[in-house]
């Protein structure tokens, strides 16, 4: 008697504890994360570091990182969202814009570049002085003249809205909101935006094959350009002059970033992919089309820059049938079910050819 | 009768459960003592007074500080080879009533205590960090990945900067750009670092501004009002870090 009513005692005891552990109830249910891992196409290298080695793919992780992209809070005056520059209809970056648009009618200084394939570039920015996929957004979300807002009332003003408290709660295991968790998640969406399904890739897979001229102007490409747009990623992420002139911002490129000359006017080679799609083009937006780009390598490049790059001391000659070849051969590159896949637009969103909200 | 015996034992096994539940972690766990280092920040012999309080350097300049924060980290208590590296990532901020940290040592003495003023270079490629590393704490920058390891911000009226500031911001974690700085200190045996269980000992060390205008090198307003760049300037200005640190005091707190 005196033993069943001690080992009931205890089992009350220990079942309470049990109960009052396991629902410490927050309103927003179990913590059940959907792992992901990031597609690495056929054929292509493994990222040379790991950009998730501390950030636990997860699908709650990835849509709160949507939801975060796409929403105007991190903007002063909830003006704009980082897909206001960076357009899934223009591979993430600005359409035919040279610079983009901040708050304020602010300018940037600097071309918004598509975001894709993030997951295999080694430093971020035109001077690649962003060292981490997690930090870079804490540029633009600053940066006077972009989103010009502070991270104190980027967190005030999403901590408001309880939608966020539950999609933290399920990608993290609690409602805990801070400026970390929000850059893991931001993380989560920018890093597994992966394009890959280009015609070139399609062909590489024997899905398809090129035109004549097309094939013409792959040929020209591997003799003229795949040094430094190395394939397949199509960039081989240096920093190289290319020969443009200082611009009216007197933007000196890497040189910012490392104080030495020697890197002076140099920027990061951009990837060709859906180069169709992310026009003006360079680092501060000012060739306007791809015949144009052309045209610089072969005639237009400022050829007395001591940190020109060794490559294009004699230009790049090339025939105009070449420069035609070429620029058909780039178009190849543009990924249409890249800028159409649902699963980066916003939730809920079944038409992203016509955004809601369109600046210019 | 019968029934408040049972009662009696009912609750004499609850007590004892109860009070196995909350002693047998205890018991488990190694014994530690805590050591409590406190940084105080001084200038002209005094402590820092942000703001309102004018201060002379070496070369007679005369100015105010409105910031001063540096990061802590590494922090690593030994006795002789013996090495218990603590880690821990602390921002002293002059703004801040508390720049005391806790740390949890196996009771001993101990003969060395070394830190690193500033933030190592893994922990500036590693992505968002939280806490003392979160960038809300203003010591971050975003346009070039890296923490601000010192930050002084002032004015004086011999800076020919903008409404004659002061911005020092030192940073930098690239080779040899790198500016965290090593500070060491070794205890005589007469006098060695003492951590007793169960109870802490506390460990100030002050931070002396007189010696960051004038100490391996000059640093004079007039010449560097500002300083927001890593390189040559930062470098030049952090070689002073070594001097800047000295132990106060060590008292036990029963």
């Amino acid at each position: 008697m005196k033993i069943k009513i001690i080992i009931s005692v205890m089992f009350f005891f220990i079942a309470s504890m049990i109960i009052i552990g396991a629902t410490h109830d927050d309103g927003y249910g179990p913590y059940a994360p959907h792992p992901i891992t990031l597609e690495i196409p056929k054929g292509w290298p493994k990222p040379s570091t790991d950009i998730y080695a501390n950030n636990k793919l997860t699908e709650e992780g990835f849509q709160l990182g949507k939801k975060l992209f796409y929403d105007t809070k991190l903007s002063k005056g909830e003006e704009i969202s980082c897909a206001s520059c960076h357009q899934q209809f223009a591979a993430f970056a600005t359409f035919d814009h040279d610079l983009s648009h901040g708050v304020h009618n602010g300018f940037s200084t600097r071309n918004a570049p598509g975001l894709f394939n993030l997951a295999w570039m080694t430093d971020l920015h035109w001077d690649g002085g962003v060292n981490h996929i997690e930090v870079q957004p804490l540029s633009p979300i600053t940066a006077k003249n972009e989103m010009g807002e502070t991270l104190d009332s980027v967190l005030y003003k999403i901590k408001k809205d309880s939608s966020y408290k539950r999609m933290f709660k399920a990608a993290f295991g609690d409602a805990t909101i801070n400026s970390q968790r929000m850059l893991k998640a931001i993380a989560q969406f920018t890093g597994t935006l992966v394009s890959a399904n280009s015609k070139y890739d399609k062909v590489k897979r024997g899905e398809d094959s090129f035109s004549p001229f097309e094939e013409k102007g792959y040929m020209v490409f591997k003799a003229k350009c795949a040094s430094c747009h190395k394939e397949p990623l199509f960039t081989d992420n240096s920093f190289r002059n290319n020969g443009r002139p200082l611009n009216r911002f007197t933007d000196i490129g890497r040189q910012k970033i490392t104080q030495l000359s020697s890197d002076s006017l140099k920027f990061k080679v951009p990837s060709l992919r859906n180069a169709q799609l992310t026009f003006p083009y360079m680092h501060d937006g000012s060739i306007y089309s791809i015949p144009q780009v052309i045209e610089h390598y072969r005639t237009g490049i400022i050829t007395d820059q001591p940190t020109l790059d060794p490559l294009l001391k004699n230009r790049i000659p090339l025939s105009n049938l070449e420069k035609n070849q070429l620029v058909y051969f780039i178009y190849t590159l543009t990924d249409s079910s890249f800028t159409k896949n649902l699963r980066y637009s916003p939730s809920g969103s079944d038409n992203i050819i016509n955004p809601g909200y369109d600046r210019h | 009768m019968n029934k408040t015996i049972l009662n009696k034992n009912i609750v004499v096994h609850i007590l004892l459960f109860l009070a196995a539940i909350v002693a047998i972690p205890g018991m488990l766990s190694a014994q530690t003592g805590s050591l409590k280092i406190s940084f105080v920040n001084t200038v002209n012999g005094k402590p820092v007074v942000l703001r309102d309080s004018i201060y002379s350097n070496y070369f007679g300049e005369q100015y105010s500080i409105s910031k001063l924060k540096y990061y802590i980290s590494n922090i690593i208590v030994s006795h002789n080879a013996e090495n218990k590296n603590m880690g821990g990532y602390y921002l002293v901020n002059a703004a801040s009533d508390n720049n005391s940290f806790d740390i949890q040592l196996k009771p001993g003495k101990y003969n060395s205590l070394e830190f690193l003023l500033g933030v190592d270079s893994i922990r500036n490629c590693s992505g968002a960090q939280t806490d003392a590393l979160d960038p809300m704490n203003d010591m971050f920058w975003t346009w070039n990945t890296g923490y601000v390891m010192f930050k002084l911000e002032g004015t004086s009226a011999s800076s020919t900067a903008d409404l004659n500031r002061i911005e020092h911001h030192i940073g930098g974690y690239k080779g040899s750009n790198n500016v965290a700085t090593k500070i060491n200190f070794s205890f005589a045996n007469d006098r060695l670092l003492e951590v007793k269980a169960n109870s802490s000992t506390e460990l100030v060390i002050e931070m002396n501004m007189d010696n960051y205008w004038h100490s391996t090198n000059d640093i004079k307003i007039t010449e560097t009002p500002v300083c927001m760049v890593t390189g040559e300037l930062a470098k030049k200005i952090a070689a002073n870090f070594l001097n800047l640190f000295s132990i106060k005091s060590i008292r036990n707190i029963p």
